[in-house]
């Protein structure tokens, strides 16, 4: 390999980098083929979308204005006087629906393929709460444009800690950062979203990508003997490229989305008006907002009933995370229950907007996925 | 069996040791967990409001309006032409802000679809508690309209 003389500046950098372990490394590394390999993209989506959020997030900063008095007016600014400001806005929100998107998607396929058992489960832990950053992250963030629709789903979401026994009171707020939703919050909010979640989430996805490298690609059950038949990509340059490909595309349907579908502003929180109606958090939410609406008004052994679906969603959560270590035989039983599951998130999704487009989205992912896994099938023979 | 001095010293060492570096990170974690916790800050005591007068468009068009009680908002409900009820406007389920339907007589949660009836109980929907109701009392004005005072109950 060291036949050809390097140029003395990569030389020198050679000797104080180690770099030629990291080439070395880079040039063995491969990715197996099979059926499912379309389904090992979509982390690196998600890593894509988070990019573009630390991007647009760090330039958004630069007009954004944390108080209650000055959040709107100054995001009204950003969109109206700016240059781009309104396209610079239009990519942050798409993008983090995206995001949340990809990284669903991303958690529901190692799901299915049982990506998460030994050696791989830490890689799993990781990312259920790089997922649960990510949600975070979209909660943190909605309130900072200070709208009525981000002052409503703010004063319900972090009331909803209030309702859990013991330290409800205290998480309320610690969130809130007094008793109501106020310029306060705002502050807090602002704080976790681009400070204390960022770290958090750099030390852990520096964590799972470093996990994801050490270990490598886990082959699903049921492929085994197909990616033992077909001779592995080359990660580097193959898979590299083809991840990147994506990300362009990626980067246009962004465009795409925020020029033709500008988020919208709302109109300025007003501690004294009336919720309007149909009033609805983000997309990721809607499932349990349903769950919420339906529970009726009561309450038992001084616990309030709306306290019972919100313990237990944090207790699906909980179960999520502890997934590779429950699943431990060879049976069906998880792939049935994460059915039942998925199931029940996009039924209640549906029925909380009234329609079946959530179905059909599902649909229409899964029909994507499988015409992606085919073009990348029929190119890779070469 | 006789212990090594030495042994002796080390498990000392190691005991005085760690609980110093506890002591330490208590040190540290105590005040940034007091600092993170809000302070309780005493608010000024409202005991009543001048909420406008009778004749305020609000309750033509919509037969409500929400008025600042101190911080907190609270709303006025025409039920009939001299008949004025007051309630607290947050919502007893999630803490969203209440409306009032006129053509179902009723006050009106769009989070979440809590129904209140006209004397602030919990009818429908997840609240699990009524509104606390507010007193009212209408002062006559010379023009013939009244002003509205709302006080607690």
């Amino acid at each position: 390999m060291s036949a050809i003389k390097r140029p003395p500046v990569l030389q020198w950098l050679d000797d104080r980098l180690g770099l030629p372990a990291v080439r070395e490394f880079l040039a063995h590394k491969t990715v197996p083929r099979h059926r499912y390999t379309v389904f090992y993209y979509l982390g690196g989506m998600t890593l894509f979308f988070f990019l573009v959020q630390v991007c647009t997030g760090v330039l958004l900063m630069l007009y954004y204005r944390p108080s209650a008095e000055e959040a709107f007016e100054s995001i009204e600014f950003l969109v109206t006087t700016v240059p781009f400001g309104w396209l610079v806005r239009s990519i942050h929100a798409w993008s983090a629906n995206l995001m949340v998107f990809f990284a669903a998607l991303h958690l529901v396929s190692v799901y299915f393929l049982k990506s998460y058992r030994k050696p791989r489960e830490l890689t799993w832990v990781s990312g259920v709460f790089l997922l649960f950053l990510i949600l975070g992250f979209g909660f943190s963030g909605y309130l900072l444009p200070w709208n009525q629709l981000s002052f409503f789903a703010t004063k319900v979401g972090t009331d909803i800690a209030s309702v859990v026994p013991l330290a409800g009171e205290w998480t309320m707020r610690f969130m809130r950062g007094g008793d109501r939703v106020t310029g306060a919050t705002l502050s807090r909010f602002y704080g976790w979203h681009v400070a204390i979640l960022p770290a958090i989430t750099t030390v852990l996805l520096t964590f799972h990508l470093l996990l994801v490298q050490v270990k490598g690609m886990s082959v699903p059950p049921g492929a085994e003997e197909e990616a033992g038949q077909r001779p592995p990509m080359k990660f580097f340059p193959h898979f590299a490229l083809r991840d990147l490909s994506g990300w362009i595309f990626a980067l246009g349907v962004l465009a795409a989305l925020a020029a033709m579908m500008p988020w919208e502003l709302g109109e300025k929180a007003d501690a004294f008006a009336p919720a309007y109606e149909n009033i609805r958090p983000e997309w990721y939410y809607v499932f349990m907002f349903q769950a919420l609406k339906l529970v009726p008004g009561g309450e038992i052994m001084g616990i309030e009933y709306e306290a019972f679906p919100i313990l237990l969603f944090s207790l699906g959560g909980l179960l999520l995370i502890l997934v590779p270590f429950l699943d431990r035989g060879r049976s069906r039983g998880w792939s049935y229950a994460g059915m039942v599951a998925l199931a029940f998130v996009v039924g209640m999704t549906c029925w909380g907007y009234g329609t079946l487009v959530p179905l059909y989205i599902v649909f229409l992912t899964a029909l994507l996925l499988a015409v992606f896994a085919w073009i990348t099938r029929s190119t890779e023979a070469r | 069996m006789e212990i090594h001095p030495l042994l002796e010293r080390r498990r000392f060492l190691n005991w005085f040791l760690g609980t110093s570096f506890g002591a330490l990170a208590i040190s540290v974690l105590y005040p940034i967990a007091r600092f993170v916790s809000p302070p309780r800050i005493a608010e000024p005591g409202t005991a009543q409001v001048d909420a406008g007068t009778t004749d305020d468009p609000a309750f033509r068009d919509k037969a409500f309006k929400i008025v600042r009680f101190g911080a907190d908002p609270v709303i006025i409900v025409r039920a009939a032409d001299d008949d004025y009820r007051a309630f607290s406007a947050t919502c007893t389920h999630l803490d969203c802000i209440v409306g009032y339907q006129k053509e179902h007589s009723r006050l009106w949660c769009n989070c979440h679809g809590g129904a209140y009836d006209l004397t602030g109980r919990n009818i429908a929907g997840p609240p699990p508690r009524p509104l606390t109701p507010f007193k009212v009392n209408l002062v006559a004005k010379n023009d013939g309209t009244s002003t509205i005072v709302v006080s607690k109950a």
